[in-house]
């Protein structure tokens, strides 16, 4: 699936890296909310930078989960079509999350 | 011709679960666990977005007990998965491998994953 081993362990320490900072200013972000009524979520997601930041957090998270859950399925997954299979699955959930993820902040952000 | 004196292992009656076997285990275990918390994520954009009894339903479903546990246990999946991340990520440039720093580190990050789930909760 994915291209050499090299690549996937850069890629996986890359986005671990990012992830450190994003996830970070993530949790802190949630926990600095003043309440979870609609209208101050809202406001936090819509504000221009933080919109960017979660499209990116949600790109490199929904990458990284990727990577992730492809070593567990070569690892446990022996038989060689349903390994197939289950990479596959995997790719195409991960890329309908991600992308669902990060066209709904989009919208939040900058739709109409 | 049975030699006596040499070594037994693994030795099973006397063998001691090391530390670092049960943060390696773990780290695979929440980073499965937060891969599907990622449906989850998308799941609150979505209500969010949606507005009105849509979010009013996310934020029922959050407030469960089973809401509750699910947000807890991620939580702490979170904070365990990124100090054990960057806890493989010292050892990815040679550093951290001798036996008393690695089990160190791995208890470090444990406590790290109890006291930020905790502070985490308490603040929010």
């Amino acid at each position: 699936m994915s291209a050499s081993a090299t690549r996937h362990f850069i890629a996986q320490r890359g986005s671990a890296m990012a992830l450190v900072v994003l996830g970070l200013w993530f949790a802190l972000s949630i926990s600095g909310l003043e309440s979870t009524e609609h209208a101050v979520v809202l406001a936090f997601i819509a504000d221009p930078i933080n919109s960017m930041l979660l499209m990116v957090l949600c790109t490199t998270l929904a990458y990284h989960s990727y990577l992730g859950v492809q070593v567990v399925i070569e690892d446990y997954v022996h038989a060689p079509r349903l390994c197939w299979f289950s990479l596959l699955t995997s790719r195409a959930v991960h890329l309908a999350v991600g992308l669902l993820s990060v066209y709904t902040v989009f919208d939040i952000g900058f739709g109409a | 011709m049975s030699n006596t004196e040499r070594p037994l292992s693994p030795h099973l009656s006397i063998y001691r679960w090391p530390i670092t076997m049960t943060l390696s285990i773990l780290h695979r275990i929440t980073g499965l666990a937060l891969a599907v918390g990622l449906i989850a994520l998308a799941y609150w954009l979505l209500a969010v977005a949606a507005g009105g009894t849509d979010y009013q339903q996310a934020v029922a479903l959050m407030s469960s007990v089973l809401g509750r546990l699910c947000l807890i246990g991620w939580s702490f999946a979170f904070f365990l998965h990124l100090a054990n991340g960057v806890r493989h990520l010292f050892w990815d440039i040679g550093r951290g491998f001798e036996i008393r720093q690695a089990n160190a580190s791995a208890w470090f990050v444990l406590v790290f994953a109890v006291v930020m789930t905790v502070i985490f909760w308490m603040v929010l």
